[in-house]
């Protein structure tokens, strides 16, 4: 039985097919890298995944449950967590509160959400913040909190998208040391992301779109080194 | 059959009325995103104007269209500018607070005036008030064709506006999307406040040009206010050719139901049409038309 | 503890207030700002914690009072028996309306509550024979003091009042107030927010059906017009929730006291001070002046709507900080 696996994912947007059959398995404990240049379908794919977006076809496995009729909450409570490009705090709680509310995805009462939340804060790195209200965080930290609310819902796959755009050289390599230690606590991960070298040197295997279709799929070096991404990427002169 | 065909033909010449102020609406709506919820007051203020040019001055009403109506969207302009732009910027938990605001304002409107008029009925008893032709066997109420027919102009000078006239492109934009029309150098602030300002004097007009048939009393205005709203949910949220419709339905399916139901039917066929919209039709007519 | 101080010391004023003070016309006034807390709070909770804005609170009110009243009339069942009934209606009646308006974008709910109001008082007025049309109800009254009714309202404030802290200081008010702040988010975080939002508004509802069935009880007489009025329920609950504060527990109580003042301030024509120069300078038009402000409480509700929204936009408890600083930093000037 395979972790996840998404079938010939369909979508179309009015007369545009923004994903066009596409299909990827994920194995468990591994990080799976999805690329593609802007407006390739990335973030759709995401959405397509959590139930943002009604699938036009094309069906999504979860540990052997087809999920692509399952409201989004069910999907989360199902051990699918994620993220938001555009981050989506919620802006008048403090950090604390905001990693409560999804503790409360696991847990009924307000000591154990509590404990549940402190313990992925700490993980996260979020303690100095805490207390300060989320509207009032830098980049940063929205994103790394965006990922601690994740995690508090405790995924056992997790779907990143861009939490290293906006950041500065050191902030990045943090959000690399946590996407990591998120992964080594048996947390599988697919992500997203723009900046190459991130996700080169994180990944495991990678998938490749361009125009809602697959160009590609293998390791990083796979990748790197195949033309229709490089076309992709660079333009045809390139190739 | 002739009871039918005359209910339809009422039911249309009150439409086209409707729709003026639906159009005033959805200007807004699409412009701004919130609902006015003064309309139908503000429409009560351009009746008082013209009851106050009429007893004192004489001025036929379809005449002080001419005062009433920029006089309206001075006010619109104002109350844009003073107390709703100011919201924009503000941070507050409440939802909704510019919808609230013009809560406030249409409230306000109303106790001016019955401060001022009393809560007394007046009419505007002009010559042709209760005049009637007859094509067949199917009367037309003199005030209420003429009405129509001023609305229809009015109709079709804001659509030839809104396609035509860079002002009209420009107020198209900001409703399509404000970040954009921003970046291409619209003053996006100065056009909320235009729209308001039209919005407002496509009340009057219908205000005015009903004044000669209807009782003028300071509460006059709500009622109108939520049949406005009917027909902007009827025809889409922000969609003109759609708040057309929906002040032709609406007016057609009120003068069937105090017809074939009874008078007390007619305000609670709105509510019904718009739930029934609610629930089979989210969209609007905008969902069938697309514009 | 410190912080249940201050309410603590209210309640208890409140419990002693009319043996001290025996005159029915403060307690009346009580009795009306208790009911109103009660009113504010189930909207607070549904626009404040979970930013769905009733603008139609009096379809809810009115259900209950209703309930109540026909219970009475029809069967003569005791109107405290229809108290419970009251709140179950008003429930009943939220829910196939939240089940519907729910679902779609936000601003439509708001409008809908609206529209739901107008339908009821329409209908209310429309089947005579049940509801007696716009004649209204009369029911003989349970108590001929005012004493039984305080303290039964009293208890409904109270419990209300912790209703509310419980809900908020729980996961259902997590909950809530994640739907308020982003609803993405809080579906992304396993929340049912269509069922969490229908929660918000059985909980609401309930205490204002309950409160509506209070006022039946208490004025022994309803019609349409009155417990399904926009202007004296449903934006009355507005302005209680907005000038106290949304979000806040305490927001309604400041609200309703505000609201209640400024209503009696109008009725009693600035406490009577315009007659009194009116007697005085033996000039009509101070007489005059006072005959349209007793009229003219509206007015001053819809001044109070724009002038809380435009300068205190999260209410006085909301913004209390803002308010000291403010005044604080007049009193170093001056």
């Amino acid at each position: 039985m395979s972790f996840f696996r998404a079938e010939n994912l369909v979508k179309y947007f009015g007369g545009l097919a923004a994903v066009n059959n596409v299909s990827f398995e994920v194995h468990q404990g591994e990080i799976f890298g999805l690329i593609g240049p802007n407006g390739s379908g990335k973030t759709t794919t995401f959405n397509l995944i959590s139930r943002y977006h009604r699938l036009t076809s094309g069906r999504v496995i979860f540990k052997g449950q087809e999920i692509q009729h399952l409201p989004t909450y069910k999907i989360c409570r199902l051990g699918i967590g994620r993220t938001f490009q555009v981050v989506k705090p919620l802006r008048r709680m403090s950090v604390l509160d905001n990693v409560i509310v999804a503790a409360f995805a696991r847990v009924n009462t307000m000591r154990e959400a509590r404990e549940l939340a402190l313990q992925t804060i700490e993980f996260c790195g979020l303690l100095p913040v805490q207390n300060l209200l989320a509207k009032s965080l830098p980049i940063a930290w929205r994103k790394r909190l965006e990922i601690a609310r994740a995690m508090a819902t405790r995924p056992s796959l997790l779907l990143l998208d861009e939490t290293s755009a906006g950041l500065n050289p050191t902030e990045l390599l943090q959000a690399i040391d946590l996407i990591k230690k998120i992964r080594d606590n048996g947390t599988t991960i697919i992500i997203i992301e723009h900046i190459m070298h991130v996700i080169m040197s994180i990944s495991d295997r990678i998938h490749a779109i361009n125009f809602g279709q697959t160009i590609a799929e293998g390791t990083p070096q796979e990748v790197a080194q195949n033309n229709a991404v490089i076309e992709a990427y660079l333009g045809t002169d390139y190739a | 059959m002739d009871v039918f065909w005359q209910t339809l033909v009422a039911g249309i010449l009150k439409g086209g009325l409707y729709a003026l102020i639906g159009i005033g609406m959805t200007l807004i709506m699409g412009v701004m995103g919130i609902i006015n919820l003064a309309q139908g007051q503000l429409m009560m203020v351009s009746m008082y104007i013209t009851y106050v040019l009429f007893s004192a001055l004489r001025i036929d009403p379809y005449l002080s269209l001419i005062i009433a109506m920029p006089a309206l969207f001075l006010l619109g302009v104002l109350i844009q500018k003073y107390l709703l732009n100011p919201l924009i910027k503000v941070d507050t938990i409440l939802p909704h607070n510019q919808v609230l605001m013009t809560v406030g304002i249409g409230m306000v409107l109303t106790e001016v005036a019955r401060f001022i008029f009393k809560s007394d009925y007046r009419s505007v008893s002009t010559t042709y008030s209760n005049e009637t032709f007859f094509l067949g066997h199917i009367s037309f109420s003199v005030a209420l064709t003429v009405a129509f027919g001023i609305a229809v102009v009015f109709t079709l000078g804001m659509f030839w506006f809104l396609m035509k006239t860079d002002l009209g492109r420009s107020i198209r934009a900001t409703a399509q999307d404000k970040e954009a029309a921003t970046l291409m150098g619209v003053n996006t602030g100065r056009i909320t406040v235009i729209t308001f300002g039209l919005g407002s004097a496509l009340a009057a007009c219908a205000g005015t040009l009903l004044a000669p048939v209807f009782y003028i009393f300071p509460d006059i205005g709500a009622p109108f206010t939520s049949k406005a709203f009917v027909i902007v949910v009827l025809g889409g949220l922000g969609s003109t050719v759609g708040a057309i419709f929906g002040g032709l339905t609406l007016g057609i399916a009120e003068s069937l139901g105090s017809t074939y139901l009874g008078m007390d039917y007619e305000n609670i066929i709105g509510m019904v049409i718009f739930v029934a919209v609610l629930v089979f039709l989210p969209s609007g007519f905008k969902r069938l038309t697309k514009v | 503890m410190k912080k249940n101080l201050y309410p603590m010391i209210f309640l208890i004023a409140l419990i002693v207030f009319p043996l001290v003070l025996r005159q029915e016309y403060y307690q009346h006034l009580i009795i009306l700002f208790m009911m109103w807390v009660v009113i504010g709070s189930s909207w607070n909770l549904l626009a404040g914690y979970t930013g769905r804005v009733s603008f139609g609170h009096a379809a809810f009110f009115g259900s209950g009072a209703y309930a109540a009243g026909l219970l009475a009339y029809h069967y003569g069942i005791s109107p405290w028996w229809g108290m419970a009934t009251g709140g179950l209606l008003a429930t009943a009646v939220a829910f196939p309306f939240g089940w519907i308006t729910f679902r779609l974008h936000g601003a439509y709910f708001a409008l809908a509550t609206l529209a739901l109001n107008e339908v009821l008082k329409d209908a209310a007025k429309i089947a005579e024979p049940l509801t007696n049309g716009m004649v209204g109800i009369l029911i003989m009254p349970t108590f001929s003091s005012k004493l039984p009714y305080y303290y039964i309202i009293l208890v409904m404030m109270v419990l209300t009042i912790l209703c509310m802290r419980l809900t908020v200081r729980s996961k259902l008010g997590y909950y809530f107030v994640s739907i308020r702040e982003d609803q993405d988010a809080a579906e992304s975080m396993g929340i049912n927010t269509t069922r969490y939002k229908m929660i918000s508004l059985c909980i609401g509802t309930f205490w204002t059906g309950l409160a509506g069935a209070f006022y039946m009880n208490y004025m022994g007489f309803i019609d349409p017009s009155v417990v399904f009025s926009l202007q004296d329920l449903s934006i009355a609950a507005v302005l209680v929730g907005i000038v106290g504060g949304v979000g806040t527990i305490y927001g309604p109580a400041v609200g309703a006291f505000i609201m209640i003042a400024v209503q009696e301030f109008f009725r009693s024509g600035f406490f009577g001070l315009f007659k009194y120069f009116g007697d005085k300078t033996g000039s009509g038009a101070f007489t005059t002046l006072s005959e349209f402000v007793k009229s003219a409480h509206t007015l001053g509700f819809g001044l109070l709507v724009i002038l809380v929204i435009l300068l205190l936009p999260n209410g006085i408890v909301g913004d209390w900080t803002k308010i000291k600083t403010k005044l604080f930093r007049m009193k170093v000037t001056t």
